[in-house]
């Protein structure tokens, strides 16, 4: 694959088989289907699953089912582990910029970039898992007396399709925001190159990230994304890795169960991100009860 | 001991902790609500003919009241020949349910209302505080009814309510009531400004009615907090239940601040939307009040003539 | 004797309703472009109070683009000139508060105690609760110089009709956007007195337009193209479609749809006061609320108390006129609502569903349905599961808390639910199981306009209220 490896002749090096990522573990797609992935200039470097609506229905069912203990966790307990996975991922640096190196095209210092403000950006994330909920939330002065709190909570199954440009800093960038704040998630790998997502999928899965929490599928965008945004389960769409009119069609089956949308938009992915991914993934919840007084003293005529 | 609670409740008062354990068991009360539902009942619009019955009912339910240390014989006859006959101008107008004064005036007060349905009530068991032995509240009790008192409004020991001595409230309650015998109704005063919570309210009630009272009276109008329609809302769901869960009725009397026709009819609406019109007669529900009357007659005035009236057209007493 | 209410009827001589009405753009009544009106009438009269005119697509396109035109001017001003318009406005509606509440209790058929109490207080506060957010936007959390998204087109329903133009133009004024509203085709005239508080307060021409009319008129506003911003309350059905007119274009959009609230009382529950809650809960506005209790769960074990008390409770709830100050329950907002209801409840009974009302005469003209219970519920049932939009409660029954969050939960809907407990630790931990958007604990129904109100799953998306109202009508990106 890489130079490096194919340098070192006297000795044949072992390819890695790339495979999907659902509900913590790491099967092939159930159709049996694979295709090539090339180096931004043409070269092979795997074969990589194909995934099939079998394939995305059953990382809803992953996901729904991690829904639970993931958005019932405490949020310091979920800002540790996203830390864990940047920790993890610092230990595997080099492997991920030798796979954006090959599967953007860039220079060795570029990748490199891409991946340190990717390793960054979980960082980023995990501090605001306990603190969304101080920035967006709070008590309502409502004009009686009863208490109100209005608490964000996390939307649910979200399925996120991963831009197609920026496999790995992008990638990162919209899968974190999303489970920081209690959501588990079905990606759709950027089509082209999906390596580096499919590998972060090992660091997840060494970073105490409860199975089904992501969940990481590579193949034809338009394809798991169909039956995905129509799915009656999933109660948010990212769109990101959509075209306009892919885009557009998707939001029309989206409103079928009046799923969140977040439309594409032009990132830049180096710059830090506003809340605008994590709100946009939070329901808010009010609650209201009566206060009262501490003895019977009473309303009187 | 005793036993005066209904066969149905008969276990509830074997020991001070079964008892407890019963009057915790209730409903709480929340107090926010309780207190919306009286104030949204109080948006009632009483007009007219519905005006005319509600002011009439409520002259015939007023307990006119005098409990000073400056009584005398002539207040209280004056006192009476008010309430035998309310509005001096008006013949039509019913006469109120009964005076209610201290043990000593009872037989003044018998000789003022003498030949006439208005009743005697009297306060005992060391009305205010009731910070007296029990030898001496049912000495004032017995005098009371000795002199001729028709009621006896008794108040609780609030003291032992707070302690938790749930039994001591029980047990004397049980005794007055003994002492009054079969002749003398029995109105127990929670003081509930006292009391404070409307779960202690809720829970005096039950107390009471367990105990025999006749009726279950809010307050002596001596503290700061008397009748309000919330606690007097409450008392009227206890009454309510206590009568599907016994087949008792017991009476309900708001005492204490209660001044204005307005604010009366109020309560008459409480009662009529809480537990209906069995209840909707003096024998179950009356106001402990003294300048209530005057403001119903100068509203009955106004609604028989057309003009506001003034104070210089209804009598002082 | 009894004590019978004698009839107490607010006078109707405060409100002028006038024959005929126009559309209000760009500051000015007029007629629709192709000359077309539709009656509204009173629904517990049939009587017509007026001939409005009625808004198709071209005019439509009239007040999108005067509403267009004036947003540069209102956008351009600062925040505290804003602020005072909406201010005025408060305060105008504090003043003409009676006339408003007769005018939409006989145009929706609610009772004049819950249009004088409740829809007119709040409509006010709304107003002057967002007038003092208008020059303090950079303060509320969206970036330091949030930006107005330009024309909202807003559609609203007709049970709550100037409550619900408060919810949607308040926050969209005091943001900077202009506006173009649709009110219902069954309640119109309380949206175009509105237009005339605006010409009293002198709100620049074209920053508020009103256009009655049909679903025809609010699928033309959705659909423009020069509209920047689209909220909605209603139907889910209706919902769903104007997410997909919207799909692939830039519209902002926020949805406040049905929903089916469980209303659940543990066996510790007040108990006076949850029965308050549960009537409250279903019987207010007739039950024609999103957020109503329409689902009660009951802990088995005080099933058969709490029914007692409910059944007693609602028989002495007043039915009638709904101009008297004493009545509890108005009448059904159309006859196409009632045929609905009575569908529906109909179908409950079919269904082998237990159904109950107190003895109630109703008048003989005019859309009325009796306050009806529905014990012997079961998830399975249509009553259960449909929002039905009047006075129809169905019982269920649970044993666990664990049973009552599932059965509260099962519904794609999820605006409302309500908690009956006297356990604090109970209760927070219910609380945080549902998945709904406001939780009404020991109370049911409570508004308030800095409380942000709107729902999970089906029930839609976007928040209406409070601070956090302000980001359907921000561009915070």
């Amino acid at each position: 694959m890489s130079d490096k490896t194919e340098k070192t002749a006297s000795r044949l090096p072992v390819f890695k088989t790339y495979k999907l990522y659902i509900g913590g573990k790491f099967p092939r797609s159930e159709s049996g289907r694979v295709y090539e992935v090339t180096d931004s200039k043409g070269n092979w470097l795997a074969n990589v699953p194909l995934s099939s609506r079998k394939d995305a229905r059953d990382a809803v069912v992953a996901a729904r089912k991690a829904f639970g203990p993931w958005s019932g966790a405490t949020a310091y307990n979920r800002g540790q582990i996203l830390y864990r996975v940047a920790e993890m991922l610092e230990g595997r640096r080099e492997q991920f910029v030798r796979e954006v190196a090959d599967a953007e095209g860039l220079s060795r210092a570029k990748a490199a970039a891409q991946v340190d403000a990717a390793i960054d950006r979980w960082v980023w994330y995990a501090g605001w898992t306990d603190k969304i909920a101080q920035v967006v939330g709070g008590g309502n002065p409502v004009a009686g007396p009863f208490f109100n709190l209005s608490t964000p909570e996390p939307t649910g199954v979200v399925a996120v399709l991963a831009p197609q440009e920026s496999s790995f800093l992008g990638l990162v960038s919209v899968i974190a925001p999303v489970i920081a704040t209690g959501n588990t998630a079905v990606v759709v790998t950027s089509e082209k190159a999906p390596l580096p997502a499919l590998s972060l999928s090992e660091v997840l899965a060494t970073s105490d990230l409860p199975g089904g929490v992501v969940n990481i599928l590579s193949g034809r965008t338009a394809e798991i994304a169909a039956p995905l945004a129509a799915h009656q389960d999933v109660n948010a769409i990212d769109l990101t890795g959509a075209d306009e009119e892919l885009a557009r069609e998707l939001e029309i089956a989206a409103a079928d169960n009046l799923k969140r949308v977040l439309r594409p938009q032009p990132v830049d992915y180096f710059a830090t991100p506003g809340t605008e991914r994590l709100t946009a993934f939070l329901e808010t919840k009010t609650v209201w009860h009566p206060t009262g007084a501490l003895g019977a003293s009473g309303s009187s005529y | 001991m005793p036993t005066t609670a209904p066969a149905a409740l008969a276990d509830v008062t074997a020991s001070n902790s079964t008892l407890r354990r019963f009057l915790h068991g209730l409903p709480g009360v929340d107090a926010v609500g309780l207190e919306a539902r009286a104030a949204s009942l109080g948006t009632r619009s009483i007009k007219t003919t519905a005006k005319a019955y509600a002011l009439d009912l409520a002259i015939s339910m007023v307990d006119l009241t005098t409990l000073e240390g400056a009584d005398t014989p002539g207040k209280v006859r004056a006192l009476g020949a008010k309430a035998v006959r309310p509005d001096p101008t008006d013949r039509t107008t019913p006469a109120v349910a009964a005076v209610c004064v201290y043990p000593d005036m009872v037989a003044a007060a018998k000789q003022a209302v003498a030949g006439s349905d208005v009743k005697v009530a009297s306060v005992a068991t060391a009305f205010p505080a009731g910070r007296a032995p029990l030898s001496v509240k049912l000495a004032d009790v017995r005098e009371a009814v000795a002199a001729g008192a028709d009621e006896i409004d008794m108040v609780i020991d609030r003291g032992a309510f707070l302690a938790g001595d749930y039994l001591k409230v029980y047990e004397e309650i049980a005794a007055v009531k003994e002492a009054c015998g079969t002749k003398a109704r029995l109105k127990v005063i929670f003081e509930t400004g006292e009391l404070s919570t409307y779960d202690n309210i809720r829970r005096a009630s039950w107390l009471a009615m367990l105990a025999g009272a006749d009726f279950i009276k809010t307050s002596t109008g001596k503290v700061a907090v008397n009748a309000t329609p919330a606690n007097t809302l409450l008392m009227l769901e206890a009454v309510r239940d206590f009568r599907a869960q016994t087949g008792v009725q017991v009476g309900v009397k708001p005492a204490g601040g209660i001044r204005t026709a307005k604010d009366a009819i109020k309560y008459l609406v409480l009662v009529n939307e809480t537990v209906g019109e069995d209840w909707l007669d003096n024998r179950w529900f009356r106001f402990g009040a003294s300048s209530l009357l005057n403001d119903l007659l100068m509203q009955r005035q106004k609604l028989a003539t057309g003009r506001y009236s003034g104070p210089d057209y209804v009598t002082v007493d | 004797m009894a004590f019978e209410y004698a009839p107490a009827p607010e006078s109707r001589a405060i409100v002028d309703i006038a024959p005929s009405y126009g559309l209000f753009i760009d500051g000015e009544f007029t007629e629709a472009a192709d000359g077309k009106v539709f009656k509204t009438i009173s629904p517990s009269t049939e009587e017509v109070l007026s001939e409005v005119a009625q808004a198709k697509e071209e005019d439509v396109d009239r007040a999108v683009r005067a509403a267009r035109k004036a947003f540069g001017t209102w956008s351009a001003l600062p925040g505290s000139e804003r602020a005072k318009y909406l201010f005025r406005i408060a305060r105008i509606i504090q003043e003409r508060s009676r006339e408003l509440a007769v005018l939409e209790t006989l145009d929706n058929g609610k009772p004049i105690r819950e249009t004088r109490d409740v829809d007119l207080p709040l409509v006010a506060a709304h107003f002057f609760y967002y007038a003092g957010w208008a020059d303090k936007l950079e303060h509320a959390g969206f970036g330091p110089d949030p930006k107005p998204l330009g024309v909202a087109g807003q559609v609203i329903p007709w049970n709550f009709p100037l409550l619900m133009l408060a919810w949607k133009i308040a926050p969209a004024l005091a943001t900077g956007n202009t506006v173009v509203l649709k009110p219902a085709e069954t309640t119109p005239l309380s949206a175009l007195f509105f237009a005339d508080i605006c010409r009293q307060a002198g709100l620049p021409k074209g920053v508020v337009n009103i256009l009655p009319g049909y679903g025809d008129a609010g699928a033309a506003l959705v659909a423009h193209p020069d509209v920047d911003k689209v909220a909605f309350t209603g139907s889910t059905a209706v919902g769903k479609e104007i997410a997909r007119t919207v799909a692939g274009t830039r519209k902002k959009l926020t949805l406040e749809l049905g929903g089916k609230g469980a209303n659940i009382v543990f066996d510790d529950a007040p108990i006076d006061q949850a029965v308050e809650g549960i009537v409250g809960g279903i019987f207010f506005n007739q039950g024609q609320v999103c957020c109503a209790g329409s689902r009660l769960l009951v802990q088995e074990s005080v099933h058969d108390e709490l029914l007692d008390a409910l059944k007693r409770r609602i028989s002495t709830l007043r039915l009638g006129d709904p101009l008297d100050k004493n009545t509890d329950i108005g009448a059904i907002n159309s006859a196409e609502q009632l045929a609905r209801i009575t569908a529906l409840a109909d179908q409950g009974e079919a269904e082998g569903a237990e159904r109950w009302s107190p003895a109630c005469e109703l008048p003989s003209s005019g859309y009325w349905f009796a306050p009806t219970l529905f014990t012997n519920v079961t998830q399975a049932h249509t009553i259960a599961r449909e929002e039905i939009f009047g006075p129809v409660l169905s019982v269920l029954t649970f044993r666990t808390p664990e049973e009552a969050v599932a059965k509260a939960n099962n519904t794609p809907y999820g605006l409302s639910a309500g908690i009956w407990t006297e356990k604090g630790s109970r209760m927070l931990a219910v609380a945080n199981r549902l998945r709904a958007g406001v939780i009404w604990s020991n109370t049911f129904n409570k508004f308030d306009p800095t409380s942000p109100f709107g729902g999970y799953k089906e029930s839609g998306f976007g928040r209406e209220g409070g601070r956090h109202g302000l980001e359907a009508y921000l561009d915070v990106r």
